[in-house]
């Protein structure tokens, strides 16, 4: 029960915001509030959940299209109870920068943020294949307009750009649902067998391809990241990438093991090509978003590869990277947004000396600098490691180019932190000392309070995500 | 003394008959009311009455669905009643009951009465048509239907683009019914009977003669479903008529069309469905082409919506083509989001357009979206719905047209309906980008004249009516297609 309510409570409020004629501050009040609820609800559901539970925990499941059987079934496994919480901890954040950036017309804003939440919560409940397409395309319906209205100058680009891509991988998806569900009778995952058929699997993997994304189908992302709002930018690329991760995990590991086993490779290898272009293409940025942008692509390579090492060490690092890479990621883009609301640009060559004065920025920056370097002992260190250790049971190659990324990540943390930081003092950059205000750290606070936590424990995640009996990855189950 | 002398006549079954008997005499009574009553109250007047005939029509087919378990021929076998039949006048009697909402804040000065009595006319002839069970029945209605149609284009006498638009459905829908009465005498003459039934048990049917009767008669329906390439008259006529006309041709006559073309071929002729599901395949792989890829370039509102129609009906069509129970229950439902998105859009193009004084192209709904953030939300689900978009029945509607065409086996119809669609996006997506991301005040926009007219509470209601059905067909899917199910179970598979 507490899935459904989950995924509506954020629905009613978004109607709610939407209809009633409040104020703008009591509208973002009254969204902010609903976010909170959420994560509220989250934290308290987590002391008695069942982390190794063979069937879904709060769980629903209610006949709605039984003609072809598809059902209303939701409920939460292990790692998708940890992307919910991502999505929900994101989600307030961002929705807490809405409120402060004081967006305009704002019940619309708020509303569509709610939505966005509302229909991420149920991309990782989903455990029906048709109700899992259907909150992975309502997703694309606010995100569409909180690009297109409240986003930068090129947004009319961005948006036509996001959704070509996104709706040409999932209508591929949506065929590929409509075989493998008809043709066995059922769409609900945990009643669906396997199937062989590659043109089925090739489906699904373009979808997630897209929304990752992986090579080549990366084209919408630079612009996406970068000219929505940067709250949207951060749910974006820290959660709503997150949904090519669950349905890689529970979609197409489980019910395609013939065609995963002979396209491995090629996956494989374009998640490395990935790794390496994104890092490069981070490296070159000329400003503080793009570079997270991309670093986001590379990140992503990275969580491919730990997944399709198909086995379990891979799963779990992919599982707490994608957390602690939603995290960092998220922060970076409210980092982001605050260096520009302070300099007026995010263009490296007009900022410089901000660390001066600013000694909470600075900190900010810096720590969750390190957290996307992959500083040993970080979070985003124990998920790679884990990664990179799975993916070297399946050959060494991948890991040596894994390896070789975190050096490229270095690279790209580092100079927008000296950029931004350091040198002399940009043309943008004020004199004055205008250091983060209390509600602006107090948004990114939270985010980096949980990345010190995981870095502390990160077997939280890595030992509570699927459960026993290596469903998740039944071909390590064959290889010794 | 001679006994009193009995002519035998047939039985009436004047249930069956009374949700077109309910909107017949609606008809006239407007028509009587349009010389009676005061002038003054003569709209008012008019309003009530059809939409109580609407109203009426649609209860009485819901009583004669509860009772009509069981199909049985009525009048000398040229009369269905049946599930079928009456599933498909309810959705009639409600689109037309949603259009006389939407016509009443029209400010016409003439022609008020007529305008509702021909509408009323209208459903009572496609309500007619949907249970027509012979040749002779179909061929009346369709021309019952029709001609009031043509008089309603051109309603708007002072308005060329209306008479315009009058004159070339009269024309194209002549050739259309030629074809359909041709196609009709042929079949006659191969098989010598008329009878949907008949026909199917008849001999004779390798006649050449036949096999092209039953082309001609698929081309006559095609033209009333503006399946490409038969289409070429509905982007003028959709734009010129009046708007809630236009509405009331793309909701009510396609749901028509479809309906009948579907029982007639899986009852008459199901023996040559290798020809017709190929027939109809092809048809509706055009109507996907031409639709989509017109639709693309269109500037004018109407326009753009006519031409999506035109590819809505290539997705119909596949359901036809499936040639399956679970076609007849896609096509059944999915007519339903179809018709609420249609009759929504149309309605609040007809609001903008009471607004500006003009018709409205995409420049003319910029910033409409922030002004009128219902009517605006509203054109935002139908697009939606029409794009396919999950949280509404269009979705479902599309999902179930792909799995029944899967069943059937032929799945690069699939794949084809669902590039269809990824092109669909970009135009549907026009419509809410001109609605919410381009600011009204830009050099070259539209401003109202004379200040926004009053709210038009009727208007609102219909409107408020087609998104509840959009969203509303997506949550409650199963009791819909159940619903469906027991009405195709009447035909005979």
């Amino acid at each position: 029960m507490l899935t459904t309510i989950l995924i509506a409570l954020p629905f009613a409020g978004a109607l709610v915001v939407w209809a009633a004629p409040l104020s703008r501050e009591a509208t973002g009040g009254l969204a902010f509030l609903v976010a909170l609820a959420e994560v509220g609800m989250w934290i308290g559901s987590a002391r008695q959940f069942d982390f190794g539970a063979e069937l879904p925990q709060y769980a629903t499941e209610r006949e709605w299209f039984e003609s072809v059987g598809a059902s209303y079934s939701v409920g939460l496994y292990g790692f998708q109870f940890w992307l919910v919480g991502l999505t929900l901890v994101v989600g307030a954040c961002a929705i807490g920068y809405g409120v402060w950036a004081e967006r305009e017309r704002a019940r619309a804003y708020f509303g569509l943020m709610l939505f966005l939440i509302g229909a991420l919560v149920g991309v990782f409940a989903a455990q029906d294949l048709l109700l899992f397409y259907v909150f992975f395309e309502a997703m694309l319906i606010p995100i569409y307009v909180l690009v297109g209205v409240w986003g930068g100058e090129r947004r009319m680009r961005a948006t036509l750009t996001f959704v070509l891509y996104t709706m040409a991988g999932s209508l591929a998806m949506l065929a590929s649902i409509v075989a493998l569900g008809l043709s066995q009778g059922t769409f609900g995952l945990d009643e669906l067998g396997t199937s062989e058929n590659d043109w089925i699997f090739l489906g699904f993997l373009v979808a997630f391809a897209v929304k990752a994304p992986l090579l080549p189908l990366h084209g919408w992302l630079r612009l996406a990241y970068t000219e929505a709002p940067p709250e949207v930018g951060a749910l974006l690329s820290g959660v709503v990438s997150k949904a090519a991760v669950v349905g890689l995990v529970w979609i197409v590991l489980p019910h395609f093991p013939g065609p995963v086993e002979d396209w491995r490779e090629v996956v494989l290898v374009l998640a490395a090509a990935t790794l390496i272009y994104g890092s490069l293409l981070a490296f070159r940025q000329p400003d503080f978003r793009g570079v997270v942008a991309y670093s986001s692509m590379g990140q992503m390579g990275l969580i491919v590869l730990g997944i399709f090492s198909v086995n379990e060490l891979g799963l779990n690092g992919a599982v707490l990277h994608s957390v602690s890479h939603g995290l960092v990621s998220a922060a970076l883009f409210l980092l982001a947004a605050m260096v520009e609301t302070r300099a007026g640009t995010g263009v490296f060559a007009a900022l410089g000396g901000m660390a001066r004065g600013r000694p909470v920025l600075a900190t900010l920056v810096l720590t969750v600098g390190m957290f996307t370097l992959a500083v040993p002992g970080s979070s985003n260190f124990a998920g790679e490691f884990t990664i990179l250790a799975g993916v070297f049971e399946h050959g060494w190659g991948y890991a040596a180019i894994g390896a070789a990324a975190i050096v490229l990540a270095a690279l790209y943390t580092l100079r927008p932190i000296s950029a931004i930081l350091h040198e002399r003092r940009g043309s943008s950059v004020r004199e004055e000392a205008d250091d983060l205000v209390g509600n602006e750290a107090a948004l990114v606070v939270p985010l980096v309070v949980i990345l010190l936590a995981l870095s502390v424990w990160p077997a939280a995640i890595t030992e509570r995500s699927f459960p026993a009996g290596g469903r998740a990855a039944p071909a390590a189950e064959e290889s010794p | 003394m001679i006994g009193a002398a009995t002519i035998p006549t047939p039985k009436v079954d004047w249930l069956a008959l009374s949700p077109t008997l309910a909107l017949l005499a609606v008809s006239g009574i407007v028509l009587l009311g349009a010389v009676l009553v005061p002038r003054s109250f003569e709209r008012t007047f008019s309003v009530a009455v059809s939409f109580a005939g609407f109203v009426a029509a649609g209860v009485a087919a819901g009583i004669v669905f509860d009772r009509s378990a069981d199909a049985s021929l009525l009048l000398a076998e040229s009369m269905t009643r049946d599930r079928f039949a009456a599933l498909a006048q309810i959705v009639l009697a409600a689109i037309g009951a949603v259009v006389v909402l939407v016509s009443a804040g029209d400010r016409r000065r003439d022609h008020v009465g007529e305008y509702y009595a021909l509408l009323s006319a209208a459903g009572a002839g496609m309500v007619f048509f949907v249970s027509a069970g012979n040749l002779m029945t179909l061929f009346l209605a369709f021309e019952w239907f029709s001609i009031a149609l043509y008089v309603l284009c051109a309603l708007d006498t002072h308005r060329r683009a209306s008479l315009e638009a009058g004159l070339k459905y009269l024309i194209v829908g002549s050739f259309g019914s030629a074809f359909l009465l041709f196609g009709c005498a042929l079949v006659y003459g191969a098989t010598g009977e008329l009878g949907f039934n008949a026909i199917r048990d008849a001999t004779g049917a390798d006649d050449p003669l036949f096999i092209t009767g039953l082309a001609l008669i698929l081309a006559g329906l095609a033209f009333k479903v503006s399946a490409a390439p038969f289409h070429m008259w509905t982007p003028d006529v959709y734009e010129g008529a009046p708007t809630p006309v236009t509405a009331f041709m793309a909701a009510a006559t396609k749901v028509a069309a479809l309906v009948v073309t579907f029982r007639l071929l899986v009852t008459a002729f199901p023996e040559q469905d290798e020809v017709w599901t190929i027939a109809i395949a092809v048809l509706a792989v055009a109507s996907l082409l031409i639709g989509n890829l017109a639709a693309l370039v269109q500037r004018d509102v109407k326009r753009l919506l006519a031409y999506s129609s035109i590819s809505n009906a290539g997705f119909l069509l596949i359901a036809i083509a499936a040639d399956s129970e679970l076609g007849g229950q896609a096509l059944l439902y999915f007519l339903v989001p179809y018709s609420a998105a249609t009759i929504g859009a149309f309605a609040v193009i007809a609001a903008r357009e009471r607004e500006l004084g003009r018709p409205v192209d995409l420049v003319g709904l910029e910033g409409f979206g922030w002004e009128r953030p219902l009517l605006g939300v509203a054109l935002w689900v139908f697009m939606l719905s029409f794009a396919g978009f999950p949280l509404t029945g269009g979705f479902l509607g599309k999902f179930y047209v792909f799995a029944a065409i899967f069943e059937a086996g032929w799945w690069w119809l699939v794949v084809l309906g669902v590039i269809a669609t990824a092109i669909s996006i970009a135009y549907y997506l026009s419509l809410v980008r001109a609605l919410y991301m381009r600011s009204a005040e830009l050099p070259g926009s539209v401003i109202a004249v004379g200040g926004s007219p009053p709210r038009d509470r009727l208007l609102d209601a219909a409107v408020g009516l087609a998104v509840l059905v959009t969203v509303g067909s997506f949550f409650v899917v199963q009791p819909l297609v159940d619903l469906a199910r027991d009405g195709v179970s009447a035909l005979p598979f």
